[in-house]
């Protein structure tokens, strides 16, 4: 590896040309046709499988039933208690995390601190703790054999088994999403305009309304949408939680859940396509905005990928 | 300002308060909560963790969590570098496509995907039931697990070794062309090289995830206990038990192997910093 690496600047402007005039014939640097073909082709049935094949079964399953079927599923009392918990949920935590996600990436992108890739590191943390301990850590603390459970029993504060608790739980799972979006972009960006319109006399908020956010809108726009896929459909946290009491604390996956488990496949299918299609229109829109807004000098949007 | 200016060497204001109101979001919403799960997993003694660990139904547990996410990461790193690599290198119809479809299994709700994937595998399902003609019983299973956790971890691998592979300098290989590489040298002494690193981050992220996965997989594991029983849904049943203790120290196992792993993830893109750095 070190003697590729210590030959390469030198042999670069030799190879440049030569290399473009090598793109004419077959190239040394791609696999045999045989084996590109049969590499695409375990690529796409491996896709298929695990990425089509669920999403169309949603679809499939949903509307096995007939339409009018779908639509009243979906008009139930407590399918539209649950849809209207969910979009609560989200209106709350999305909100939350997208303030939280401007400020972090403000003082992570535009400062130089000790203990900063600490602080990046402990923003990522709850992507790698279970939903499940998500949901636990706020029972132990809020639940009646909790922390603050007997405060908060006496005070008739209602945080677990109630909206408070599955707001909670869903902020700590979309967390990092806005942020995380944000100050890859925003480091890139560097400061050098903010410190210009200051010189011109803007105030700080002035900067950041008129400087900052133009610049950092779309990529804004891409953390919130993939933070409201997630605060919609988080399951595992909620439903530790949410105490499931029918109509009241289900959310969207939480009530699939008990359609699914009472054998009612077409109701339980109907509400999970609503979440599917948001989950679809959600990649389309993120998909769209990496196409649109790239960086002039990248010529892929396949290169505008971010680490999972 | 002057004082800001000097300590961090520009002089764009707010970073009292935007990091101020950072580290107290952070302490509220995720370390304070976090800390009150080690506390109480503390006050248990390593004693008293370690017995309820040893218990066979927990262990049992623990072994299927941890040892279905290993296999599951070890499967998706094949596939994820197949597809990484053909999505990067190769033109066909509909790459775009697949290329935004990689992020489904982040945005799709996992009881959704959990629901999908049981209908998909049963025995009346469309692949289980072509499972099934061949003797092979995937829901209710191990097996079924598995697909859940590969299903779920895939986009990690392909994500982590898209950028790699986009930034490989395909100079470098045609370099070792002409020094008489074989295509197979080429790719195994100069591509593998660089990709390795990532490949384990991506590797390490995936299995994080299915170690703690739960709404993908409980549809449809059966959950049997001792047989195909994850250790999430074990904390949730102890919880429905108000056993506090036995799911606090099943939690605290699954916090010591995240903290364990993220380092471990750290390590790894540092290392591929170093790596790439010198390429």
């Amino acid at each position: 590896m070190s003697n590729v690496a210590g030959l390469e600047p030198g042999l670069e402007g030799a190879c440049g040309p030569r290399a473009k005039m090598r793109a004419m014939q077959p190239p040394a640097t791609r696999e045999a046709p045989w084996l590109a073909a049969m590499l695409i082709a375990i690529a796409l049935t491996f896709l298929a499988l695990f990425l089509v094949m669920p999403l169309v079964v949603v679809f499939v399953e949903a509307l096995g039933a007939g339409l009018s079927a779908y639509v009243a599923a979906l008009s139930e009392p407590d399918a539209r208690a649950a849809i209207g918990l969910s979009l609560t949920v989200a209106a709350i935590a999305v909100p939350l995390n997208l303030v939280f996600g401007l400020m972090a990436s403000w003082a992570v992108a535009k400062f130089a601190f000790p203990g900063k890739s600490l602080l990046v590191t402990l923003i990522d943390l709850p992507l790698s703790v279970s939903p499940v301990v998500a949901g636990l850590i706020y029972v132990l603390l809020f639940g009646a054999q909790g922390l603050l459970g007997p405060f908060l029993i006496r005070h008739h504060i209602e945080i677990v088994f109630a909206l408070p608790g599955i707001v909670l739980a869903t902020v700590f799972v979309t967390f990092p999403f806005v942020a995380r979006e944000l100050i890859p972009l925003m480091e890139d960006l560097g400061n050098g305009d903010e410190e210009v319109a200051l010189t011109l006399g803007a105030t700080g908020f002035q900067v950041f309304m008129r400087v900052t956010l133009p610049n950092i809108r779309w990529a804004l726009l891409t953390g919130v949408l993939l933070c409201n896929a997630r605060a919609m459909g988080e399951f595992g946290a909620v439903s530790v939680v949410s105490g499931h009491i029918r109509g009241l604390t289900d959310t969207m996956p939480l009530y699939i859940e008990i359609l699914y488990n009472e054998y009612n496949g077409v109701a339980a299918f109907a509400v999970a396509s609503l979440l599917a299609g948001l989950a679809l229109a959600t990649l389309a829109a993120k998909a769209l905005l990496e196409f649109v807004f790239r960086p002039r000098d990248v010529e892929d949007p396949v290169q505008r990928v971010r680490r999972p | 300002m002057q004082r800001s200016a000097r300590r961090h060497g520009n002089s764009l204001p707010g970073f009292g308060l935007t990091l101020g109101y950072s580290l107290f979001y952070l302490g509220i919403i995720v370390l304070l909560p976090l800390a009150t799960l080690v506390l109480r997993g503390s006050s248990l003694g390593w004693h008293g963790l370690w017995g309820i660990a040893m218990q066979p139904r927990v262990m049992a547990a623990l072994e299927t969590s941890f040892g279905l996410a290993l296999a599951a990461a070890a499967i998706n790193a094949v596939f994820g570098m197949i597809v990484a690599w053909v999505l990067v290198r190769y033109a066909f119809f509909g790459r775009r496509v697949l290329d935004a479809a990689v992020d489904l299994p982040f945005a799709l709700p996992t009881a959704v995907a959990g629901i999908a994937l049981a209908a998909l595998y049963t025995p009346n399902g469309w692949l289980g039931s072509v499972a099934a003609a061949c003797g092979i019983k995937i829901a209710y299973t191990p097996l079924g697990i598995a697909i859940a956790l590969i299903f779920v971890g895939q986009p990690f691998i392909v994500r982590t070794l898209q950028p790699v592979i986009l930034e490989l300098d395909a100079g470098l290989e045609e370099v070792a062309a002409t020094l008489g590489a074989t295509r197979w040298q080429a790719l195994r002494r100069v591509v593998w090289p660089v990709l390795a690193p990532a490949l384990l981050t991506g590797f390490a992220l995936a299995f994080a995830r299915g170690v703690g996965e739960y709404g993908s997989v409980i549809f449809i594991a059966g959950n049997l206990p001792f047989v195909s029983e994850i250790a999430p849904l074990l904390i949730v049943i102890k919880l429905e038990e108000f056993d506090y203790e036995g799911a606090t120290a099943i939690a605290t196992i699954m916090l010591a192997l995240a903290f364990v792993l993220l380092l471990f993830i750290n390590l790894t893109q540092a290392w591929s910093r170093r790596r790439l750095g010198d390429v």
